[in-house]
């Protein structure tokens, strides 16, 4: 026995010179990610945009501006045309008299909602099935895969206009689960996207079940649960988060469509698309109604991508970047 | 080592099924990875498998340990067939056989820390529950296969290819099986290093009194390490014996094939010998020659060779060879450096 210790003492100092102290994966990846400046940049926005669609009550309180539903014809002239910024209205007013400014916070709410609930929704139902159908193979993937086929076959914005029209009446669709506005907008968001990001984890799975790993796993005697949880999983973590990412801005930007073509969001809930939409009538006299919405719309989709890439890079560091 | 076999393996068959259409799917041929080999493993041997790729060398080594299911054939494990028993009822012998793997790069997990990996076995079988006990299990792994133990919560991006394979054979120890398979447990690693892990499994294999099975293209590497060898060819056993009766008299024309191949340190030595290429590739395992399957490239086939198929059989010099025509000493001699007349 001796022989393998006095070989333990001459290897292990190998590792010992390099003296790197222990790190996890996840203090790795954050030092890569503190280093993109960009991505850092649009995490801040973000956090930001977080922390005023949750406040915006207060906000609003605070900057002394009106609530968003407070219509008002005072600030409305003669024609019915709706006056611009002031110290009053700091983002102008709609041609109803209500606060821009009010709406765009509250907007806010509204957008990260669909975002965060619809993504959620929809990589979870992903994670589910492409892990079914990588693991398990055979005939339970050609069903799934070919099920994924016929629904990304499907016009997306036709099928989603058809289910919003239909669920945006009376009671809703499916014995009022669905009811009309924001929860037929996730329902028809998650109905779509889970496809996208079951392709993805279905073909990362094809290939993390054929690694060593998993067969040393199974050569212990580990069942497959433990094989799908504990081996496979921790490795999809990196490319969910980065898929979740990127799917964010889509989901706003397909929010903000619905409501501007008038089957998301109803009024009078404020919505960047709805204000986009009402917005385009009235752009040549009013034009703060459709560049403040607007803007926020860009920053927060713009924000969302450049994480993405961000998270994309620090996850994935044997991809070489130019900069 | 003593006379019982811990393993023994009888007529054992794995055929890849090739499948055609999408829907309806229809058998149009097999591949015949390992078709009928038979051998024992003595308690306490180290027994070499060699060949060539894809002669079947690791789907035997999957086969035993039920990573896959054997067409046919019997694999009797201290006496019990664990063939064809269910996979869950063979959860018991998998504390009894472990396996280590060839790619150390790809057999941890990356996402784990050595810690988690090494103590993986212990979690799926229950054993050394405690959290300190369940530590201290696998510190003391960490001592015997030479790493730090203070490198517990480390990940294994953090080792080198040696290091990484130290702990895929600690994992392997874990439950401290009576048997090992290697498969080829160097073939991924630089050859100074190659070396170290080389001891390192023939230190533990004496000290802990350890069966080994060692899978290796590399026939001085088998050499140095196994009491007995088996030689491979296209799913069969073609040669078996103990090494130096291997290396002294090659029985068959395949394992003189092999062993001419070998280069030889000695340039004096090397100008005696004969190289013999064999002609051609190994023909397709989903349709292997009648017969003899080595008839096609055997420079001594004879139309015997052709109709009847050789059976395993002791030749003159102590090997066991599948051979109409084996070897004699003078064309061992010729192309083997190592060879000696019987």
């Amino acid at each position: 026995m001796t022989s393998t210790i006095d070989l333990a003492r001459e290897s292990s100092s190998e590792a010992e010179v390099s003296g790197i102290a222990a790190r996890t994966p996840l203090e790795l990846f954050w030092r890569r990610l503190k280093q993109d400046r960009v991505a850092m940049a649009a995490l801040v926005f973000i956090l930001l945009l977080v922390a005023v669609a949750v406040l915006a009550p207060l906000l609003v309180k605070l900057t002394g501006q009106r609530p968003p539903n407070d219509q008002s014809t005072k600030f409305l002239d003669e024609f019915g045309t709706p006056t611009g910024p002031t110290s009053e209205n700091w983002f102008g007013v709609d041609p109803l008299g209500r606060s821009v400014f009010s709406r765009v916070l509250y907007g806010a709410r509204v957008s990260l909602e669909v975002a965060i609930i619809a993504t959620a929704a929809s990589v979870a139902v992903g994670v589910v099935v492409g892990m079914t159908a990588g693991f398990f193979r055979g005939f339970v993937d050609t069903v799934l895969s070919r099920l994924i086929d016929v629904l990304l076959a499907f016009p997306i914005l036709l099928l989603a206009l058809g289910l919003a029209a239909a669920c945006s009446l009376g009671n809703g669709c499916l014995g009022g689960l669905i009811k009309p506005g924001l929860t037929v907008v996730i329902f028809v968001i998650a109905f779509v996207n889970w496809t996208y990001i079951a392709r993805i984890i279905r073909g990362q799975v094809l290939s993390l079940r054929e690694k060593e790993f998993v067969e040393a796993a199974r050569s212990l005697g580990a069942s497959n649960g433990r094989i799908i949880f504990r081996e496979i999983l921790p490795n999809l973590v990196a490319p969910i988060i980065v898929y979740s990412t990127l799917v964010i801005p889509q989901n706003i930007l397909f929010e903000a469509a619905l409501s501007f073509l008038g089957v998301g969001v109803q009024p009078p809930n404020p919505s960047w698309g709805a204000m986009l939409a009402d917005a385009t009538e009235i752009f040549d006299t009013a034009w703060w109604y459709m560049v403040f919405p607007g803007v926020a719309l860009l920053l927060t989709v713009l924000a969302f991508n450049l994480l993405g890439d961000g998270l994309q890079d620090a996850l994935n560091p044997r991809v070489e970047r130019s900069t | 080592m003593s006379g019982e076999p811990l393993v023994e393996v009888r007529d054992l068959v794995k055929h890849f099924p090739i499948n055609r259409g999408i829907i309806l799917q229809k058998q149009v041929g097999a591949v015949h990875a390992v078709d009928g080999v038979s051998f024992d493993v003595m308690r306490g041997e180290s027994l070499g498998i060699v060949g060539e790729t894809g002669c079947g060398k690791s789907t035997t080594a999957r086969l035993l340990m039920r990573l896959l299911d054997p067409t046919s054939g019997v694999i009797r494990f201290e006496g019990k067939d664990v063939a064809k028993i269910p996979r869950r009822a063979f959860k018991p012998f998998r504390r009894e056989i472990q396996m280590i793997f060839q790619d150390p790069y790809s057999s941890l997990n990356p996402r784990k820390t050595v810690g988690a990996i090494i103590a993986e076995p212990f979690a799926i079988h229950g054993l050394n529950k405690g959290k300190g006990e369940r530590r201290r299990a696998v510190q003391e792994l960490m001592d015997l296969v030479g790493l730090n133990p203070e490198h517990y919560n480390r990940y294994p991006h953090e080792f080198s290819g040696g290091q990484r394979q130290r702990i895929g054979v600690a994992r392997a120890l874990a439950l401290q099986p009576k048997m090992i398979i290697a498969d080829e447990p160097v073939s991924a690693l630089d050859v100074s290093i190659q070396a170290q892990i080389l001891n390192l499994l023939r230190d533990l294999q004496r000290d802990l009194g350890l069966t080994l099975i060692l899978i290796a293209h590399d026939l001085s590497v088998v050499r140095h390490m196994c009491d007995r060898v088996a030689v491979m060819y296209l799913g069969k056993i073609v040669e078996i014996a103990d090494s130096d009766t291997l290396y002294r008299h090659p029985r068959h024309p395949y394992t003189g094939a092999l062993l001419s191949a070998v280069p030889v340190p000695d340039p004096e030595l090397a100008s005696r010998r004969r190289r013999q290429v064999l002609g051609g590739d190994v023909p397709s395992p989903t349709n292997p020659p009648p017969a003899c399957r080595f008839h096609p490239r055997c420079p001594k086939a004879q139309d015997l060779c052709h109709q009847q198929e050789p059976l395993l059989e002791q030749k003159p010099g102590g090997s066991v060879a599948a051979c109409h025509f084996p070897l004699s000493d003078a064309e061992a001699a010729e192309r083997v450096a190592t060879a000696e007349p019987v």
